[in-house]
């Protein structure tokens, strides 16, 4: 098998490329619309609003998600906000400084042609969110409020109080239910995907496991959109849903769908730390908090006082001191770094020392409690339930945790994978976040890719492609729908005696330690090996327990963490391969002497692009290099 | 510290359930409920028994996904709390406590403590949304939302759907979690068109489903974890009886529109 990259930018002026791809995009008569039937699966921000707007084209759609309503998909969880190149706040934003801030936080690591797009669509997002009846913040004038986040020096985030995210699903899930109710969209809740079904080389279809009754079906269409989110949970422990898993776009890669840049993973600076052995997600705080709170740790080594007994003298405002122009509002990637780097020294705060501190002590000496209350209030309360202490009378502890993944499906211009008709939309794509993704990116990007790129670029694929008739008795639906029986009869029949749970925290804390923060050539190299010996154990010795022709969370959670155990394989190779660091990849060996990340942009200015080659074989690599005409890639700098 | 559960186990729809008792020691303080139940759940599965389903995912309070009854409560005895985000330190060390799934007509148990909540998808899809085409959009700011109507929409829009307030609720009638929606966008300048013909068919629907009637209990805004007002459910009740007066004919408008 050959695999081709081709990115299919188009040519012209950065400015004007989505505007001509649009202008040269075929189409699809609309009464021929009806005729072609798009799955969707996932329901986040990506897949509803894609979904949503492929029916009112008037594609015929089915959508798929694994919990039990479409309204509970991740996306849901999101909470500082959204940004947008709007400049309501007159203070010089514009969409190429968009553009160029989201470039520069990816550490030269994206493509230019999709970031610009992406800059360009963000306005319209906010217009579309709006008419749906979004509650965005607003000012006392009646008008969108904004606020800053990291990484950028303008004020051009849009948010919903701390429940950005929920807002916006519901706004997406909201347009999705009128489609459904309209008979244009067929809904599968508490269904989960398990393969796609590839028939002469394009995606036609794919199989599902109802996870009610266990009954595994097959599902054909002309084509299928992957909307799956990302896979944070290799970690184990991250800010993700228990749900949220690689399968998807893991089986997708093993039917030759190349998988970019997987060890390009988000570490979130401002999680709550890990109270013990128990624990089984972790929680974000907001990035937002980092407007208004300060971060520091005690300058002496072990310094057990109560924080409010340390002196202003001895503390360590320690990013406000190496970044003296971006203060607390870095980018994730450095925050994360630094807070590792003074905990390692021994400075840490907290049980375990695994901690900093975020205070707003000065904010609400300046503001008021109730400026603050109003500005952050759900995330306060949220705090104080999870940890019983106030952050209004003391400082919160945060601690870096697994957040988010710019790697994922390698896709084109047009969002499709390589395999035809196999498009990717979402956090499950690679494309728009290079190395590092800023702070609400995420809910644009998702937005961008479901309400204006997918519904235009699907539509050129299916004017062009040539698309047999193809019902379930093909052989090739029932061979991979046979393929899919029989890896759940397998994983009940193992019998072993551990359980999955232990299986995934082991792998989890594998990952952390190897290919989490920062990574080494021989730790990856041991990473692997032991990812390989764990494999085996898995498939010797799990217990699943329970009948397949049932709802089983154990034989769900079994088969989303045999996925893991293959996709991690391949997470730390891409990590070793990378002899350099980027963003939220850092290689001990390859830093300035400050600690900061060295690029090496004459080998790895590129996508790494993976091929499946069989499980335990060595992944075939390609490369996409990546071509800058309007930036010129420099050393980060945030001082 | 160590608890004492008597937990809700039903095999399937319509299987006969029972209380099943079960004391989990070496359980912390600092723990979720859900993950006291996982520990359970762990020990339940070295033991070759069924693990208790229920239903869970982002356990950050803002999914909607999870919920039991603990001791006739649902969500358990913390104000303004998911059970996700309750903590065992709220209840005392040897702790006895009851739990059950959600009991309503509308939301049957599908296995333990897992119910079929899509009785509130299917409210929803009546007419739980604004009709707008993706693109015909205006300029975010060219339409002023007064800060106060805002802020009282985004009240509203926090409910995540969870049902604790059919659960709650007497009669398992579902007249917040339709309110809020309601209210949410009948507050707003671009609620506005559908406004009479939204309340009317998500009534319909909602009564469709079997949700009961409601009778001014206030539980279920006892139990919301989002603290949902009932002061939307008068708002509700105004809009609904409007709609009423101007006549059927002209409210219900079938599914606003689309495509």
């Amino acid at each position: 098998m050959t695999m081709e990259l081709r990115s299919n930018s188009p040519g012209g002026p950065l400015a004007e490329k989505w505007e001509r791809h649009r202008a040269e995009l075929r189409l699809v008569n609309p009464a021929n619309k009806r005729k072609h039937h798009v799955i969707v699966v996932g329901t986040g921000l990506a897949g509803a609003s894609a979904a949503a707007s492929l029916a009112e084209l008037g594609y015929t759609v089915s959508c798929f998600c694994f919990q039990d309503s479409p309204r509970r998909a991740h996306s849901i969880a999101a909470q500082g906000g959204i940004n947008a190149a709007k400049n309501y706040q007159n203070d010089g934003d514009s969409v190429f400084r968009l553009f160029y801030d989201t470039i520069k936080g990816g550490d030269f690591r994206s493509r230019e042609a999709n970031v610009y797009r992406l800059a360009e669509i963000s306005a319209r997002i906010i217009d579309q969110c709006v008419a749906q009846g979004v509650p965005f913040a607003r000012e006392y004038g009646g008008l969108l409020a904004n606020r800053s986040f990291g990484g950028v020096q303008v004020s051009r985030t849009f948010y919903a109080r701390g429940q950005t995210g929920q807002q916006l699903l519901l706004g997406a899930y909201q347009a999705l239910c009128r489609q459904i109710g309209a008979g244009q969209v067929r809904m599968y809740p508490r269904t989960e995907m398990l393969d796609v079904v590839v028939v002469d080389g394009q995606a036609r279809g794919i199989i599902t496991r109802n996870l009610v009754d266990g009954k595994i079906s097959a599902h054909v269409a002309d084509a299928v959109v992957l909307a799956t989110g990302g896979y944070s949970n290799v970690y184990y422990l991250s800010t993700n849903a228990k749900g949220c898993n690689v399968t998807a776009i893991w089986r997708a890669h093993k039917r030759g769908a190349a998988l970019a840049n997987p060890c390009f993973t988000q570490i979130h600076p401002t999680c709550i730390p890990p109270t013990g052995h128990h624990q089984a997600k972790l929680t974000l705080m907001s990035e937002s908090l980092r407007n208004d709170g300060r971060i520091w740790v005690p300058l002496r080594k072990g310094d057990a006082r109560a924080p409010g007994d340390i002196p202003e003298t001895e503390r360590d405002y320690y990013l406000e001191r190496r970044y003296p122009s971006y203060g607390n509002l870095v980018p994730r990637d450095l925050a994360s770094r630094r807070a590792k780097e003074v905990c390692d020294e021994g400075r840490g705060v907290g049980p375990g020392g695994h901690g900093v501190y975020l205070d707003f002590r000065d904010a609400i000496a300046r503001l008021g409690e109730a400026a603050i209350a109003d500005r952050y209030g759900n995330l306060f309360q949220m705090y104080q339930r999870i940890t019983a202490e106030s952050p209004y009378r003391a400082p919160m502890r945060i601690y870096p945790a697994p957040h988010y993944t710019m790697g994922g499906l390698w896709v084109d211009y047009n969002l499709m994978s390589t395999i035809p008709g196999l498009h990717v939309i979402g956090e499950a794509n690679f494309s728009d976040h290079g190395a590092n993704r800023l702070g609400a990116s995420a809910l644009m990007q998702g937005l961008a890719d479901g309400y204006f790129i997918l519904p235009y670029t699907i539509g050129d694929y299916l004017a062009q492609a040539n698309l047999p008739k193809l019902d379930a008795t093909h052989p090739a639906v029932r061979q991979t729908g046979a393929q899919v029986a029989d890896r759940a009869r397998k994983l009940l029949e193992v019998n072993g005696r551990r359980s999955v749970d232990t299986f995934h925290r082991e792998l989890g804390r594998l990952m952390w330690d190897r290919c989490g923060m920062s990574r080494n050539a021989a730790g990856l190299k041991d990473a692997i090996q032991k990812i390989c010996v764990l494999r085996e154990e898995f498939w010797d010795d799990v217990y699943v327990g329970g009948r397949g022709a049932d709802l089983n969370e154990a034989l769900e959670q079994a088969g989303r963490v045999s996925d893991f155990l293959e996709f991690a394989e391949l997470m730390c190779r891409d990590a070793l391969e990378r002899d350099e660091s980027c963003g939220c990849h850092f290689r001990e060996e390859y830093q300035t002497p400050e600690g900061e990340a060295r690029r090496d942009d004459e080998r790895f200015g590129h996508v790494a692009a993976w091929e499946f080659t069989g499980v335990g074989k060595t992944p075939l690599l390609h490369t996409e290099p990546l071509q800058f005409e309007a930036v010129h890639p420099s050393q980060r700098s945030y001082t | 510290m160590r608890v004492t559960l008597h937990v809700w186990r039903q095999a399937g729809p319509v299987a006969l359930g029972k209380f099943v008792r079960y004391d989990v020691s070496d359980v912390s303080a600092d723990m979720s409920f859900l993950e006291m139940l996982d520990v359970l759940n762990q020990q339940l599965i070295g033991r070759r028994e069924e693990p208790i389903a229920f239903d869970h995912d982002c356990r950050e309070g803002i999914c909607g996904a999870c919920g039991m009854v603990i001791n006739g409560r649902p969500h358990g005895p913390q104000r303004a709390t998911t059970t996700c985000q309750l903590h065992l330190r709220s209840f005392p060390d040897g702790a006895e406590l009851w739990i059950e799934p959600w009991r309503a007509r509308a939301f049957p148990v599908l296995k333990d403590l897992v119910v079929d909540r899509s009785a509130f998808d299917r409210v929803i899809q009546a007419g739980g949304f604004i009709s707008v085409r993706t693109g015909s959009a205006p300029e975010a700011n060219s339409v002023a939302v007064a800060k106060q109507d805002a802020d009282l929409a985004m009240d509203a829009a926090a409910c995540i759907g969870c049902g604790a307030c059919v659960a709650a609720c007497p009669n398992a009638s579902a007249l917040l979690f339709v309110a809020a929606k309601v209210s949410h966008l009948g507050l707003l300048p671009q609620g506005q068109p559908e406004r009479a013909s939204r309340v009317v068919n998500m009534v319909t629907q909602m009564d469709a489903e079997g949700f009961g009637a409601c009778t001014n209990h206030g539980e279920c805004m006892a139990a919301c974890p989002k603290e949902i007002s009932i002061d939307f459910i008068a708002r509700l009740n105004r809009d609904y009886v409007k709609a009423a007066v101007r006549g059927k004919a002209h409210a219900a408008q079938g599914n606003g529109g689309a495509a």
